[in-house]
């Protein structure tokens, strides 16, 4: 009990914080004690971002209170966050690649006198901090000329220059091998026995159990469970994870009997080159979905689910591997050809990846279809196209004030009624919507799933690509995970739960949920 | 609902701000000439105005290119360059030779003007494939590849040229800057038929569609099927053939060519451009905006040249324009932004 005498190095209640349309917190509390490495989990969307932006003073609560040693603070800014000793090393390193290890680690901080940079003095330095992480390089190397893994180290020193006190680690093993995951355990370890905390925030449940003392798992921006690694099982946290009642709202559909297979992947692979060196890797991905079947991708973040869609689209190179549309071997480098191939693309983020903001809703719906709406290829025929424009109006029932509003004034539900109004107007074989419904507000989602049923039931092979397992659960006919960029299991929907799904997704077997 | 009527009056009171963006350069326009009217009374007469007009022309033909290339988000430094190589192997062709080059008059032993147009087009077309090709394939700068193309055609022109100019054509060569149908210049009929085209073809065919479309969002275009790369090396040949036939009006006018001709032109070219209302960051303006921009400088510079205003302050009024109309483009597109 005397523990209770020293208060917590971090504590944190009641904390709220609201974007336009969506609560992200809403009153969340965590808890992180002196020298303890604390898991931060939860399903995609459930409000760990937000949390860690508020952390790292990126973002401001809207309410709730910040006890740092005891005493209020505010984290005003990054600047404030890292003063009080709270550093975060992001999934995406933010080093200088064309800079050294001692740059890197003391930038903005460079020890010296007056406006003159010690160089000495900033190597030995360094020498020093990366010496205590086991990172065995010369201070002088370009960041550039180092492994991921050794980057993170890099980061790692940075954060021990600054006299941090918490560590947050945003996904740190993502991109690393089983060794080097070793080796960062071990890292983690020492930090945590020379008196630092560590806020460790990871999509493997194994890692967890392996390397973490308590846990703290957040559910649709609330708290859902926190407590000591000891005293819970795998199981019982993706019970906490996903313990949501299945809302009511999400209608199944009756599936019908499916055609033939529509589009067929087999081995599809693409790896990480080196000047990508964070993208996710897809290794032997084989599915297939058939005609008037929707088929559901789950997977956590980086399980490859995006990167699957965006080379079967031909958005990224693939390595190797083949894509087969009605059974025949099919050439796809462009999105063009996936076109001509009857495969149709919603991307995930539809402001960066296919609206023209600022452009009028007219042309958003028409561009994929000019050929089709025009005189002799060359001339748009306008009066078309506005036909074209409220025969989707009428049936996606898009709400808009007419066809030359610009599309970035529409609501995000009506936005991505805009894309689909797009694809459909191509009378496409194969469409992959991903995260369709990410952003919008409930009611456009039950709209966008109706929608989806719709389009299964006239004979679209639809494959639907969601983060969250309640919209996997409601739209697809057969689900497949992914994890890692491997396709981990297959079911259909009358089998799946959120829990076997949820086990599938992090563990990458089936035997363990069955 | 209340999200509705929210962005419903999000939406009016943005068109209020675009109406006002897009009919500015009018309105500044009139104001403008209005004051000049004023302050000198020869600015309003006919033969004034006419001058300006035949002299906005030349930069009028060449911003109607560049507005395809900036609808891009690109950008071309290399017009005036590629205006007076172009413009030196029309003069060369029409003379039929290097030899004569001095001889002013008409009797000279050289091809028609038809050939001259056709290759000052092909010098112009030819260039800007260089530079669309170098933009796309070898993924340099558009800024970057068109700086260079300034530097390589002028050196060309001068190389091409020896340094002296070649003047004195046939008259039906001179006709096409110097004639006139009715009261109205030759040049500038020319300049208002290739707005008129240019317009229709942004305006109402698939490709101008897609040019808005790459222009707006590359990577939205890319993954709706266009063909990107080909879309942005077409903007720069199109930019080509407006330099070749800006090239060819300009010696016609001149009854010469030479291998300065053109220096500065890519300044008054693109302000006229971005005053007319097209964003430097792609995607939106119009032709109509470009011709009233083109204009405006026009009558900017005339007005200041009657009022006896130094050519020295001019090119820091024209410089100053630019960067206010570009702030001014950047303001409404954070206003665009922000909903």
């Amino acid at each position: 009990m005397t523990v209770a005498a020293a208060p917590p190095l971090l504590k944190m209640t009641g904390i709220v914080k609201s974007f336009p349309g969506v609560k992200a917190l809403d009153g969340v509390g965590l808890e992180v004690k002196r020298q303890e490495i604390h898991a931060l989990l939860g399903e995609n969307g459930a409000g760990k971002s937000t949390l860690l932006k508020i952390l790292a003073g990126a973002q401001s609560p809207d309410q709730g209170e910040i006890l740092f040693d005891g005493k209020p603070v505010t984290l005003a800014n990054p600047h404030a966050a890292q003063r009080l000793g709270i550093v975060t090393i992001y999934q995406e390193f933010t080093l200088a690649p064309d800079m050294s290890i001692a740059e890197n680690v003391f930038i903005g901080r460079e020890p010296g006198r007056g406006p003159f940079v010690s160089w000495s003095r900033m190597a030995a330095e360094t020498e020093k901090l990366i010496r205590r992480i086991g990172l065995e390089r010369n201070p002088m190397t370009l960041v550039r000329d180092l492994s991921v893994a050794e980057q993170q180290m890099v980061e790692i020193a940075r954060a021990l220059s600054m006299d941090s006190r918490v560590i947050i680690m945003d996904e740190p093993t993502s991109a690393l091998s089983l060794a080097e995951v070793e080796k960062l355990f071990k890292i983690v370890r020492r930090l945590k026995d020379e008196g630092i905390s560590i806020i460790f925030v990871t999509h493997r449940l194994e890692e967890v159990m392996e390397v973490c003392d308590r846990y703290t798992v957040l559910r649709d921006g609330r708290n859902a469970g926190a407590g000591s690694v000891s005293d819970i099982t795998i199981d019982g946290i993706i019970r906490l994870m996903v313990g949501r009642e299945v809302n009511a709202l999400f209608a199944h559909r009756e599936a019908s009997e499916p055609g033939p297979v529509a589009l067929e992947v087999k081995k599809l692979t693409r790896l990480r080159t080196a000047q990508d060196p964070h993208a996710t890797e897809i290794r032997d991905v084989s599915l297939h979905v058939r005609r008037g079947e929707i088929l559901g991708i789950a997977g956590l973040v980086g399980a490859g689910r995006t990167e699957t869609a965006r080379a079967i689209f031909g958005a990224d190179p693939f390595d190797s591997g083949d894509v087969f549309v009605d059974g025949e071997l099919v050439t796809i480098r462009t999105p063009r050809d996936a076109i001509a191939h009857g495969i149709g693309l919603v991307p995930e983020d539809r402001k960066l990846q296919a609206l023209f903001l600022s452009q009028a809703i007219r042309t958003n719906v028409s561009v994929a279809a000019l050929d089709r709406i025009g005189h002799f290829g060359i001339f748009v025929d306008e009066a078309k196209e506005r036909g074209l424009v409220e025969e989707y109006r009428k049936l996606l029932n898009i709400r808009m004030a007419g066809p030359e509003q610009a599309v970035g004034n529409l609501s995000g539900g009506n936005q991505q009624k805009v894309v689909l109004a797009r694809w459909l107007a191509l009378r496409p074989k194969v469409l992959i919507v991903d995260e369709p419904t990410r952003g919008i507000d409930v009611g456009a989602k039950v709209e966008v799933h109706n929608l989806l049923f719709e389009m299964a039931r006239s004979g679209i092979a639809v494959i639907a690509i969601s983060s969250e397992l309640p919209e996997v659960l409601s739209v697809a006919d057969r689900i497949v995970t992914m994890r890692e960029g491997r396709v981990t299991g297959e079911m259909l929907r009358a089998d799946a739960t959120q829990e076997t799904l949820m086990a599938m997704m992090t563990l990458g077997t089936t035997s363990r949920a069955a | 609902m209340a999200e509705a009527r929210q962005s419903a009056a999000e939406s009016s009171s943005v068109d209020l701000f675009g109406f006002l963006a897009r009919f500015a350069p009018l309105i500044f326009l009139v104001v403008l000439m209005a004051v000049f009217a004023v302050l000198e009374p020869r600015f309003m007469s006919s033969i004034n105005l006419f001058n300006v007009m035949r002299q906005v022309s030349i930069t009028g033909l060449l911003a109607i290119g560049m507005t395809f290339v900036i609808l891009t988000a690109g950008i071309d430094l290399s017009v005036g360059s590629l205006l007076a190589f172009a413009g030196l192997v029309a003069a060369a062709v029409a003379k039929g030779g290097m030899q004569d080059r001095f001889t002013v008059g008409e009797g000279g032993v050289g091809y028609g003007w038809e050939l001259a147009a056709l290759a000052a087009i092909a010098v112009g077309v030819a260039g800007g494939l260089v530079q669309g090709f170098s933009i796309t394939r070898l993924k340099v700068p558009p800024f970057v590849v068109t700086l260079g193309g300034m530097s390589v055609f002028r050196g060309a022109a001068l190389l091409f040229a020896a340094g002296g100019p070649i003047s004195g054509f046939e008259h039906d060569f001179t006709w096409w800057g110097q004639g006139k149908i009715g009261p109205v210049p030759v040049p500038v009929i020319i300049f208002l038929v290739c707005g008129l085209l240019a317009h229709i073809v942004l305006r109402y065919t698939r490709y101008g569609r897609q040019i808005y479309a790459v222009g707006g969002n590359p990577e939205a275009a890319r993954l709706s099927g266009l063909n990107v790369t080909a879309i942005i090396c077409s903007v720069y040949v199109i930019m080509g053939f407006f330099a070749g036939l800006g090239s060819f009006v300009l010696a016609a006018r001149l009854n010469s060519a030479e291998a300065v001709a053109g220096t500065g032109y890519e300044l008054t070219v693109i302000a006229s451009v971005v005053i007319g209302g097209t964003s430097l960051f792609g995607g939106v303006g119009t032709i109509f905006g470009t011709v009233i921009g083109s204009i405006l400088i026009g009558v900017l510079l005339n007005g200041l040249v009657l009022m006896n205003v130094s050519s020295y302050i001019q090119q820091i009024i024209i410089g100053v324009i630019i960067v206010l109309a570009v702030a001014f483009d950047t303001f409404a597109k954070s206003r665009r932004r922000k909903v």
